[in-house]
C-alpha cells in the first residue's frame, strides 16, 4: 500500500507532531459518510456544517466551555447528530430510522457484530 | 448523559445503525468511504502544508502568488478539494502575529493541514484564544513579545487560513526540501513559531 505523500525520509517530520486523528473507530465511520455524502451530493457541505455549529452550540449551552467538572467535549458525537440532523431535514431519512435500526442492530445474538455482506464496520477489521 | 428518559444509544451503534441503513438505501458506498477515510487519516497531513510553505521561503515568485490568492498558489502542488475551496494565507511578520481559530466550529483547511487536532476542536479553544490569545498562546509554550500585535482569524464557511510562519535563522542556502521537515502544523495554526535548526 503505497501513499501518494511521503511517509518516511526527510519530509516526515512535520505527520509526526499529529496525533491520532480519530479516537475512536466510529468516529472516523462518521466521518467518511459526512465526507462521502457531501462529496456525492445528498446535501451540501454547507448545510451539514450548519447542523454542526448548532449542534455544538447546543452542547456548550449545556455544559460550558469546558471548565473545570464539565464533562468532556465529543466533538464527533455532535458531528454524528449533525449529521442525522441533515440527513432527517432533507428526508433521506426518517426522524426514528437510526434509534430502530439501533435496537435491532443491539437484539443481534452476542459473537455476531458483522454481517458477513457489509464491510468496513466501525470495530476495526 | 446517564440514564435520561429516552435513552439513546450509544454513538458507535447509532454510527452503525446509520452506515447500515445508507448502504441498504444506495446513498453511500463503503469501499468510496474508506478511500475518503484513508485519505484524510493517513496521506493528507500537516507535511503538504509544510511544502507548501518551505516553497514560499525559498521562492519570493510562489510566495507571492501565495499571499495573493492562496488556493490557485496551493493547487499548484495539487493540493485541493473539500475545505480547501477558499484558502487565504497569512504571513507572520516581525510586527504582527497571527492565530487561527474557529469558534463555531472546526473549519480547518483540510488540503495542506489533514484534519484538525483536538484542541483545536475544543470548546476551551475556541473561546479562550479570542478573548486572551496571549495568555492562550502562552500556556500551548508560545510567548509573543508584549510589543507585537496578535490578529486572531475566525475560520469561516467561506474562508480557511494558512499561516506562513517565519523562516527561522540558521537557514541561510537551505533549500526547500530541507527546510520542509522544520515546519510544524502548529506553526501553521499559528500556535508556534518555527524553531531554528
Amino acid at each position: 500500500m503505497t501513499a501518494v505523500l511521503d511517509t518516511a525520509g526527510p519530509a516526515a517530520p512535520p505527520r509526526a507532531n499529529g496525533e491520532l486523528v480519530f479516537a475512536e473507530p466510529w468516529e472516523s465511520r462518521a466521518f467518511g459518510m459526512a465526507v462521502s455524502l457531501a462529496d456525492a451530493g445528498a446535501f451540501t457541505w454547507d448545510a451539514f456544517r450548519d447542523r454542526l455549529v448548532a449542534r455544538i452550540a447546543a452542547w456548550e449551552a449545556e455544559h460550558g466551555a469546558g471548565g473545570p467538572g464539565a464533562p468532556e467535549f465529543r466533538y464527533y458525537a455532535c458531528w454524528l447528530d449533525a449529521l442525522e440532523d441533515v440527513l432527517v431535514d432533507g428526508g433521506a431519512l426518517g426522524g426514528d430510522d437510526v434509534a430502530a435500526r439501533s435496537t435491532e442492530l443491539a437484539a443481534r445474538p452476542a459473537g455476531h457484530d458483522h454481517r458477513d455482506d457489509e464491510h468496513g464496520h466501525g470495530h476495526g477489521h | 448523559m446517564t440514564d435520561a428518559p429516552t435513552r439513546r444509544p450509544e454513538p458507535a451503534q447509532r454510527t452503525e445503525a446509520l452506515e447500515s441503513l445508507l448502504v441498504e438505501r444506495g446513498l453511500i458506498d463503503p469501499a468510496v468511504m474508506d478511500k475518503f477515510i484513508k485519505t484524510y487519516e493517513q496521506d493528507v497531513g500537516p507535511l503538504n502544508g509544510a511544502k507548501v510553505v518551505a516553497a514560499a521561503w525559498t521562492d519570493p515568485e510562489y510566495k507571492e502568488r501565495l499571499l495573493a490568492e492562496g488556493t490557485a498558489a496551493i493547487k499548484e502542488f495539487g493540493f485541493g478539494g473539500p475545505q480547501g475551496e477558499h484558502i487565504v494565507v497569512l504571513e507572520q511578520t516581525d510586527d504582527v502575529h497571527h492565530v487561527v481559530v474557529c469558534t463555531l466550529c472546526s473549519c480547518y483547511p483540510w488540503p495542506v493541514l489533514g484534519l484538525p487536532p483536538s484542541w483545536y476542536k475544543d470548546p476551551a479553544y475556541r473561546a479562550r484564544v479570542v478573548r486572551e490569545p496571549r495568555k492562550v498562546l502562552h500556556e500551548m509554550g508560545l510567548d509573543v513579545p508584549a510589543d507585537k500585535k496578535i490578529e486572531v482569524w475566525d475560520s469561516s464557511s467561506e474562508v480557511r487560513y494558512l499561516v506562513l510562519p517565519q523562516r527561522p535563522a540558521g537557514t541561510d542556502g537551505w533549500d526547500a526540501e530541507a527546510l520542509t521537515p522544520l515546519v510544524t502544523r502548529d506553526a501553521m495554526v499559528g500556535v508556534a513559531v518555527v524553531a531554528a535548526p
